[in-house]
């Protein structure tokens, strides 16, 4: 056991800090929400992938630097530091990137993922379905194979970014006859193609953050598919749960939150500790920040080292967003009468991002698996309790 | 950046886990509960031969010189069996005091402890008592700045009984005229030490306890129907052991932190320990909560083994200083002008 990052972590880490410093914007990008952030972020990304920033676990053949799992918590630890935005195309080169690399053909790579690579592309999901929300494998939309395309029919829904994004990747049903997990197929779909209508859904801040996609009749060439046919759901999990997990979440977001909860509590505490309460929250979100990085760093060092990682991963989902509901509950609860207020409100002194944060943290315990399906994981595969 | 441990530590681990659940089985902690001690010899002897009892005494002194790293995987297995005898206070407080004190203590007991010929065992004022002073050769004793070495035939006992049969604590009193071995700064900082050494493998052991509570509850409600089925297989049943399996996956890593921060003392020892020992014995008493839940009735019995591992871990959570005082310790770091805070602070 040696805590201490070796010389090449600290000089990456300079590195990063100082490109940041002269390249992340000086204030905030508007919501990706809307259609100018939406623009922006995309912007962003480019001025990101140029500086070779963009994908760095990426292979540097594919624009990136090839590093490992300690390289990326620090590359974040600096990215959240300098408030530098959030990732437009997260779905894209988080999620679809890794799964690309895998089961990609040469020719797929080689045409999306540097277009991904610089925002050019931005990407949406496409798993849930009206009748196919925590129970994935109940999907219905049709693709049926038709000479070299495939026609797709069906309905998408909850599909993040999805009002102004360039694809959408998913899951569809390609056998008819087959059932459950059997029979779907992973393919990806240019959102401006004939028959797919896009339905904007506001969320709980009123901006379209992710739509419902229609298809109808809706034509995409065989070359868009990911993997063998009837293999979508082997190809959907591939990448491994924790890796996929870490990307999204990783320790240093909900660090910063707690630092910046630690700051506004010694801001307000005057009024704040009139709920005794408060104080022991604050606390132990900076514990619960502090034991997700470690936790972290633990088994990113234990699986660069060969070690595997099963079910346990399913902890992780519960563990941060159970802790982004309370830190931002906690906020709620120092700021008072002030919490409602939106930023630009005229009495709104000092309510900073943290409505926005609390409405968001609302939809962690439900979105990539529900904190209750996460818990039957963790029961059954983790534990071995019965089915 | 390394944040696992050695193969030989693991292997050293597994053949220790064994050892323990084969030997320190519950049949055997009720049989010491009807004995004089609650403590055995031939146990103790086991342990010394095992390496254990000497592990973090110096070569020097007859033991393998290790630290709280190497030795932090044992206390959890400790934990696991809910091993009466002291032996995570005698590798983890009672070593290290003696071989900070140094000089003539540390020469003359220090290759007893190795040789298991004698316990020496600590009592800090933070503690309301002491554990084990009835088995014990020498006791070190800490009042305000001062730390007294003094044998059982020097101060007056007063035993205590606890809820959990297997601890045997003492009221100590000592002597008007017993002269310290050690007093002002020097005590008071040997003493902080110690108390960071005892709160770590009470952490420690609390991620033993919460998992063998675990173990047995998924046990039980994998054999228990009701209703014509397995109780395990309900979801209501199933997410009061998920939550405890968070819990205790995220207490793991704040753990073996706390132990690196001791073996290399760190300036930030005493936050870890202090973090290490909140959710560490968090996580065992949400394993308690929530296992003589599943238990059913059967969890509130003394015939049914979970109260010896439940009892011990309520114990836990308030010795080597209680939730108020590590709770407190980490509000006057994080609410200071200086601490570091953030995406970059942890290692840093």
């Amino acid at each position: 056991m040696d805590l201490a990052f070796t010389k090449e972590q600290h000089d990456f880490r300079q590195e990063i800090r100082a490109w940041l410093a002269a390249n992340a914007p000086a204030q905030p990008l508007q919501s990706f929400d809307t259609e100018q952030g939406f623009q922006q972020h995309r912007e962003w990304e480019a001025v990101l992938n140029e500086g070779r920033w963009g994908m760095v676990t990426w292979p540097e053949e594919l624009g990136g630097r090839g590093c490992d799992l300690i390289e990326w918590l620090i590359f974040e630890e600096e990215y959240y530091r300098a408030r530098a935005p959030l990732r437009v195309n997260q779905n894209g080169i988080f999620l679809l990137g890794p799964t690309l690399m895998e089961y990609g053909t040469p020719e797929q790579k080689a045409r999306i993922l540097p277009k991904m690579a610089n925002g050019e592309e931005v990407w949406s999901q496409g798993w849930s379905e009206p009748n196919a929300g925590s129970d994935m494998a109940a999907i219905r939309s049709r693709a049926e194979l038709v000479g070299d395309k495939y026609v797709i029919n069906g309905q998408k829904t909850w599909s993040t970014r999805a009002v102004w994004a360039d694809w959408c990747f998913g899951m569809f049903r390609t056998d008819p006859e087959s059932e459950r997990h059997h029979g779907l197929t992973f393919i990806l779909v240019p959102l401006d193609t004939p028959g797919i209508t896009v339905r904007p859904i506001p969320q709980l801040d009123g901006l379209p953050g992710f739509a419902e996609i229609f298809f109808d009749n809706v034509e995409v060439s065989v070359d868009n598919r990911l993997g063998d046919e009837g293999a979508g759901w082997r190809v959907a999990m591939a990448t491994a749960g924790f890796e996929r997990g870490l990307m999204l979440r990783s320790p240093a977001r909900f660090q910063e939150t707690a630092r910046r909860l630690v700051e506004l509590y010694r801001e307000n505490c005057a009024t704040a500790d009139h709920d005794p309460a408060v104080k022991d929250a604050v606390i132990r979100a900076y514990l619960d920040a502090e034991s997700y990085c470690l936790t972290t760093y633990q088994t990113a060092c234990r699986l660069s080292q060969g070690g595997k990682i099963g079910a346990e991963s399913s902890t992780n989902k519960i563990f941060w967003s159970e802790l982004d509901q309370n830190m931002h509950a906690t906020a709620m609860s120092i700021l008072g009468a002030r919490a409602e207020l939106l930023p630009h409100a005229p009495d709104a002194r000092g309510v900073g991002s943290w409505l926005d944060g609390w409405l968001f943290a609302q939809s962690g315990p439900i979105y990539a698996g529900t904190n209750e399906i996460q818990r039957n994981i963790i029961a059954e595969r983790m534990l071995g309790m019965p089915r | 950046m390394d944040f696992t441990f050695t193969q030989d530590q693991l292997l050293f681990q597994e053949s220790v886990r064994d050892f323990l659940f084969n030997e320190v089985t519950p049949e055997r902690i009720r049989a010491s509960w009807q004995s004089d001690t609650g403590r055995e010899h031939q146990l103790w002897q086991q342990l010394t031969d095992l390496g254990l009892v000497g592990m973090t005494v110096p070569e020097e002194h007859g033991g393998l010189g290790m630290n709280a790293v190497d030795f932090i995987l044992l206390a959890q297995e400790c934990g696991y069996v809910a091993l009466p005898e002291p032996l995570v206070h005698t590798a983890l407080v009672a070593v290290p005091l003696l071989s900070d004190l140094g000089g003539e203590l540390a020469a003359r007991w220090l290759p007893k402890i190795a040789a298991g010929q004698a316990k020496v065992l600590v009592g800090l004022e933070q503690n309301l008592l002491v554990e084990d002073a009835h088995v014990a050769d020498l006791l070190l004793l800490q009042r305000g700045d001062a730390i007294y070495a003094l044998t059982p035939e020097q101060v007056s006992l007063r035993h205590n009984e606890s809820v959990d049969p297997s601890r045997r604590l003492y009221g100590v009193d000592i002597p008007a005229d017993a002269v310290p071995a050690v007093s002002g700064d020097i005590a008071v900082d040997l003493s902080g030490k110690a108390l960071n050494r005892g709160a770590l493998g009470a952490a420690a052991q609390a991620l033993g306890l919460a998992q063998r509570m675990v173990d047995m509850s998924v046990q039980y409600t994998g054999e228990r129907q009701q209703f014509g089925k397995l109780i395990g297989s309900f979801q209501a049943v199933k997410h009061h052991m998920a939550n405890v399996a968070v819990a205790l996956e995220y207490a793991k890593a704040p753990v073996h932190r706390a132990a690196y921060s001791i073996a290399m003392d760190e300036v930030r020892a005493g936050r870890a320990v202090s973090h290490a020992k909140l959710v560490a014995c968090a996580a065992a008493n949400l394993a308690a909560r929530n296992s003589v839940q599943v238990h059913g009735a059967m969890g509130y019995t003394w015939e049914v083994d979970l109260h010896i591992f439940m009892k011990k871990a309520w114990a836990l959570a308030n010795t080597w200083g209680d939730a108020g005082y590590h709770k407190t310790r980490v509000a006057q770091y994080i609410f200071s002008d200086d601490a570091q805070l953030g995406a970059v602070g942890t290692f840093s």
